[in-house]
Parts: C-alpha cells; structure tokens; sequence
C-alpha cells in the first residue's frame, strides 16, 4: 500500500478522492430507481417539514419562549436541522456498525486498501438525506432574513465559519456514538439517543432545558456549539443561564476537539475489534 | 387451538433474546421522553392551558407516547410478514392448517406483550420518578387503561398487516412504510399532542385508526372528556372498533392477496 508512505496532504487527498467516488457509486446505483428515489426524497422533505411544523406549533402557542420569538426558534431549529443533516449525510451509515460486525462485512471492509472508516461511512450512502439538508437551509436563509441581526462584517465572515464547527462537531457525536458498538454490538438505539436525541434537543434555545442541562451539554457532550452557541453569537444576546459571553467564540476549537476524541475512539475501538468468528 | 399461544410465546421468547437492544432502546426513550417534556413544560409555563391541555397532562402524554413506541412500532420495524413476501417465503406460511392473520396476529402479539412489559413499564416508571405525572387514581381506571394499551397494540398490528399485505401487489413496502413512519408518529399524536393542533386538523386527526394507537389510550389514563362520547368507555370504544375493523379487513384482503400468489420453482 503505497499511500501509507506518501506524505500527509496527499494521503488525505486521496482519502477524500475515495470517499466522493464510493458515495458517487451509491447514488448512481439508486439513480437507476428515478422515480423510487425522488419519492423518498419527498417524504424526507416531508419529514423535515413536519418537524419543523412541531417547532412552529410549539412557538406559535407561546409567543416567546426564553426570550426567542418564532423566527427566531426557527433560526435555533434550522442551525441544528443543517448540521445534524449534513452530519446524516456524510457519516450517518457509521450507524450500521454493529450490523457490519454481526454479519462480518466489517471484516472485509478491514482487508480492502482503503480506509474503514471511509467504507463505513459511505455504504449506502444516500442522496435522499438532502431531503433533510435542502429544507433546513431554507428554512436558515429565511430565519436569518427576518431575524433582526446586525450583519457587521465579523457576523458575516463567522457564519460559514460556525456552521462548518457545527457540522463537524455532529460528524463526531455521530462517529463517537456508533463506537460504542464495537463494545456493544446490539446498542444501536443508545446512540441514537445521543444522535437524534442530540438533534431533538438542540432543535429549540437551550435555555428552556434549565441550567443544569445547559452546563452538561456545554462542558460534558457540547451539543450547546451545534445551535445554542451560534444563535447566541448571531442575535448578539446574552446567555440567560449566565455562561460567558467568550463561549461563543470557542465553536471551532470544540469542533476541533470533539473530531480528535471521536477519531481516538474509533482507532481504539478498531485496535480491539476481534472478530465474531464463526 | 394450542398453534396460537405457542405462536405468542414464541413471539416473547425471540424479542427476549436482545437484552442490549432493550436497553439501549429504553434509554433512548427516556432521553427522548425528558426532552418532550422540558420542551412542553417550558410551552405550558407562558401558556398554562392549551384546549384543555395543561402541563400535566402534557408531560403525561409524552410518557405514555414514549412507552408505547415499541409496543405499538408506529416507526416500524415491519412486521416479519413484508420480507417474507418480497423473498417468497411466504409460500411455507400458507402452507401451514392455520389462519395467516391470526398467526401473524399472535407472533407480533407476543412481541408487543414483551415490549409492554420491559420497555413501557420502565419508561413510564422513569417518567413518573422525574416528572410530576398525572395518574389514574383507583383500580377501574388502571384497568381501562391496560384495555386501551391491549387495543392500541391490535390496531397496530392491525395496520401493519395491511402495510405487509400491500406487498402482495407491490412487491416491495419499503415505499409503503417511508409514507407510513412519516404520517404514523403526527397522526398518532406522538409528535406533539392532538390538542396543540390547530382545531380543525385535531379533530380530524383523532378520528384516523393512528390516535388509538397513543392520543387515545393517553386520553383514557387522563380520563379526558375529550375523548369520543365524552369519557373513558367511548375511547375504548373507538379503539375496539378500529380493532375490529382493521383485522376484519386485514382477513379479508389475505384472502385476496393469497389468490394471487404464484410460487416460482418446486
């Protein structure tokens, strides 16, 4: 294996050459059921929508809920709807670990040359997951629009900046999560309780959770940087549970952070796999 | 008939053999579970009544959706039934001297009993532990409201015959269950209460077969006068009828789809 030797740039080129084309594979194999594929897309849309209808319905009851008027609950919902489905789409199937393992398909994922985890995360790859990303976006242009933000040029150059940290800080939740299941191979719904169970929580102001559950999720699993934190910075508000101003900027680093750990315990889970047998 | 109960206890045994996966699958109900509720508490604290509703009730509902979830699989899994008819395995099932529902009925029976016992009970036990829950206060209304979980479970199975009988005809559910598991959870009043609707799609939403499966049974352990005819007996009326309907469909469309069935091979 040639690329083990080569230098760091170009091994992660290759990397991501390999990822795009497995993904692409997948979604020219589901491109050959046209009108199956556009109607589950629609129902993801679908989905999507009627998520975003429960937020809608909840702030519409109340007015203002800790302080955030409609939109801006929908700017929270849809900053989290982005990153966890970006997150889905990229590295989603890592869910399937256990099933991978239960059937020894994991097994030959370790003997090709291509990175596992590569494999992993783009086996059955789905483009009907944009289902999720596509009306988020939406939804965030809107929220950003009718919010009343003060756009200065700083605001500007972080936004990207902060939905790149929230979408890699989920890709880690989701790939940390999925590890457990190299301890435990049936657990796939514990993760899911940090995966969709992350998503459900920061889907609306943080603040509503009460402080305890505040600090967890900043300081233990920081869920607070996918939507709490970048609403925060954005809307230029205080915390109302008293955190520091400075947090918000800590985004990236803890996205950062976050993708080192996960990284760590999928080699660690990857060094201990023994296979099933059989 | 001794086929059925052994067919139900089979059901039990093969759901008990996946004690990580219960587990697993009880916590995520009870992550999900406290986070409903907070959200709904934070909403009833500025609004304390919503068309009858109020925080109690709320939070309650919210458990019992919780609970149920497994027991009443409205995001799937499918029933055993939809792969056996995509592969043709089918054949061996009519094959057997027994009716294909009531087979089906008892297998996914003894599922929903083992559900019910280990993973509603304890999720509803954490929820009564860390949230103030409004509970039935004599022994009939616990009873009724162990009916109206009986009659959830049937009607459930009750649509899911039907998804896997679709199969019959269009060889695949998957298509079936992504529009099923999308409008099951919203029209069954696991998303959000029925109550916090706008009125109009309420109202049509609690006379669909998908709110016996959790708005009405929660209903019932509130003992909501919102409920058809106006109390706990018109609930589990509702809910019997649906029960009844859907299995006398669900019988009467196996007898059609068996009909049609050509085997390949020998």
């Amino acid at each position: 294996m040639a690329e083990t030797h080569a230098p760091a740039p170009e091994r992660l080129a290759w990397t991501l050459r390999t990822y795009v084309r497995l993904a692409w594979t997948w979604c020219r194999a589901l491109a050959q059921y046209p009108a199956s594929l556009l109607l589950l897309t629609g129902m993801v849309v679908l989905a999507s929508a009627a998520e975003m209808g429960a937020v809608a319905i909840v702030f519409g009851h109340a007015g203002t809920l800790v302080g955030f008027t409609v939109f801006e609950g929908l700017l929270v919902y849809a900053l989290a709807a982005t990153a966890f489905g970006c997150a889905d789409l990229l590295m989603g199937s890592v869910e399937r670990l256990g099933q991978h393992i239960r059937t020894g398909s994991f097994d030959a994922m370790l003997v090709r040359p291509v990175s596992p985890l590569v494999q992993l995360a783009t086996d059955g790859f789905s483009p009907r997951r944009l289902g999720k990303v596509v009306p988020a976006l939406a939804v965030l242009a809107v929220s950003l629009t009718v919010c009343d933000i003060d756009w200065t040029v700083s605001r500007a150059l972080m936004l990207p900046v902060l939905l790149a940290s929230s979408i890699a800080l989920c890709c880690a939740v989701w790939l940390a999560a999925s590890c457990t299941q190299f301890v435990a191979t049936d657990a796939r719904e514990a993760a899911n309780s940090l995966t969709y169970g992350g998503q459900a929580l920061t889907e609306y102001p943080l603040a509503l959770y009460g402080r305890g559950i505040v600090r967890a999720v900043t300081f233990a699993v920081p869920l607070a940087f996918v939507s709490w934190q970048p609403a925060l910075y954005l809307l230029d508000r205080p915390d109302p549970t008293g955190l520091p101003a400075a947090l918000r900027w800590a985004a990236p680093a803890v996205a950062v952070l976050s993708c080192v750990l996960a990284a760590a315990a999928w080699r660690s889970g990857l060094r201990r796999y023994r296979s099933t047998g059989s | 008939m001794r086929v059925y109960p052994a067919v139900f206890a089979l059901g039990l045994r093969r759901y008990s053999a996946y004690r990580a996966a219960t587990f697993a699958g009880l916590l995520t109900n009870c992550v999900f579970g406290v986070i409903n509720a907070l959200v709904l508490l934070a909403l009833f604290a500025v609004r304390p009544q919503i068309n009858g509703y109020d925080s109690g009730d709320a939070v309650t509902q919210v458990f019992v959706a919780q609970s149920l979830i497994a027991a009443v699989a409205v995001m799937g899994p499918p029933l055993d039934l939809d792969e056996r008819v995509r592969s043709g395995a089918v054949a061996t099932d009519l094959l057997r001297p027994v009716s294909l529902t009531a087979w089906w009925l008892f297998d996914d029976l003894g599922r929903a009993a083992f559900q019910l016992l280990f993973r509603s009970v304890p999720t509803f036990g954490v929820g009564a532990l860390l949230f103030d829950l409004r509970l039935p206060d004599c022994a009939l209304r616990w009873t009724a409201v162990l009916a109206s979980f009986a009659l959830a479970v049937v009607v459930s199975f009750g649509l899911r015959y039907l998804y896997a009988l679709s199969g019959f005809w269009l060889l695949d559910t998957r298509g079936v269950w992504a529009v099923a598991g999308l409008l099951g959870p919203v029209a069954a009043g696991m998303l959000l209460p029925l109550p916090l609707f706008p009125a109009a799609i309420g109202e049509v939403l609690r006379l669909l077969p998908w709110a016996s499966m959790v708005q009405v049974p929660a209903d019932v352990l509130l003992g909501k006068d919102t409920l058809p005819g106006g109390g706990v007996p018109g609930g589990l009326a509702v809910q019997a009828a649906w029960a009844v309907v859907l299995l006398a469909l669900g019988a009467w469309t196996a007898t059609r789809a068996t009909r049609r069935v050509v085997v390949q091979g020998g």
